[in-house]
């Protein structure tokens, strides 16, 4: 029977493949698209109320503040590792308990976001995880709001490498490595999270289905961007 | 760590723990443990690397290396250090925030002494 430590490590690029990657510079730059539109929407009105689920960004927060607008930070990537969402099935495999994650997580008052910046995390996301979440967010955004994903397409390997998003400007964004150690582990042995599945077009839309309108924009770089409209 | 270096500070150790309501008129080093409410109205807090605070915090300026939770005011400014982690809602005229500090909660930023007005209160 798998540890929990086991299922935990699932979640990370073992370091016999992190040999095999080649060396990319410490930080990207991309255009977004759909950064685009939102920095629209952000210039367009007052005193938003702007969720980010990446990693604590002081470029984001500035970013968003600088604009009059309020800034909410939760790493839900972070959150969904903790080894206390850990249960044993009827048959004894090690789950996680959806239910306590989005109970102890995204705890929020209904219809309170603007936006919400999802940026990779349904790729990287333990896949139980992942439409109890995009539920929640729903119930949690105001009507009209926006929500950017990014989804890597079928060309994107399983060594793609997780990036944590820092808007810079109303359509760039830098991309930064994202390594973290796993829980109980020193941070001498920060890992790089494992891009867990790729999802097909039809299976985002059913991911979104509630929402009331969805826009793709593809990149070069093996990204989808996706804007829904709740 | 540094501790505050100008004037006189109140400094709490390490193996100390405190729960209740803390008030004062100078600048404040916690690096124990403080649960409950902490108000410092013109002076500044700063929450040492072995600091656990659990309490909502009103003070002109708060820096932080430790953990805190709670609700933050600053009417002045808030200084997230690499090791900080923090959960809770800041409200504050500027924050900093340095690469690796751990923030889960609200940013408002308010010009104009706003934060002032709720930090006094």
């Amino acid at each position: 029977m798998a540890s929990v430590s086991d299922n935990v490590m699932k979640f990370f690029r073992s370091s016999s493949n992190q040999a095999a990657v080649p060396a990319v510079p410490q930080k990207l730059t991309r255009r977004s698209s759909g950064m685009a539109e939102i920095s629209r929407l952000l210039n367009s009105q007052e005193s938003l109320c702007v969720l980010d689920m990446g990693a604590t960004s002081a470029s984001n927060i500035r970013f968003f503040t600088g604009r009059g607008h309020k800034n909410y930070s939760e790493d839900l990537l972070r959150s969904s590792l903790d080894p206390e969402l850990r249960v044993r099935d009827s048959e004894g495999n090690s789950v996680i308990d959806s239910q306590r994650f989005i109970s102890d997580n995204l705890v929020y008052e209904n219809a309170q976001f603007d936006v919400v910046l999802c940026w990779n995390l349904p790729d990287y996301m333990e896949e139980s995880l992942v439409k109890p979440t995009i539920d929640r967010l729903w119930s949690v955004m105001k009507p009209g709001g926006l929500l950017l994903a990014f989804f890597h397409t079928r060309d994107a390997g399983p060594d793609s490498i997780c990036y944590r998003y820092h808007v810079t400007d109303s359509e760039l964004l830098e991309m930064q490595e994202v390594k973290f150690a796993p829980p109980g582990r020193p941070s001498s042995e920060k890992q790089s999270p494992r891009l867990q599945r790729v999802f097909a077009n039809r299976h985002i839309e059913n991911l979104f289905r509630d929402f009331a309108s969805i826009k793709f924009f593809l990149a070069r770089d093996a990204i989808r961007e996706v804007l829904v409209v709740r | 760590m540094d501790a505050p270096k100008t004037g006189e500070f109140a400094h709490i150790g390490k193996s100390v723990v405190i729960k209740g309501e803390l008030s004062g008129s100078e600048d404040l080093y916690v690096d124990g443990s403080v649960e409950g409410k902490i108000e410092l109205r013109n002076h500044s807090l700063t929450v040492g690397p072995n600091g656990n605070v659990k309490a909502d915090v009103s003070a002109k300026a708060v820096v932080v290396q430790g953990k805190l939770e709670g609700a933050v005011t600053a009417s002045d400014r808030v200084d997230l250090r690499k090791s900080a982690v923090v959960n809770g809602d800041v409200t504050t005229q500027r924050i900093a925030i340095e690469e690796g500090a751990f923030l889960r909660g609200k940013v408002d930023i308010q010009k104009d002494g706003k934060a002032a007005g709720s930090a006094s209160s």
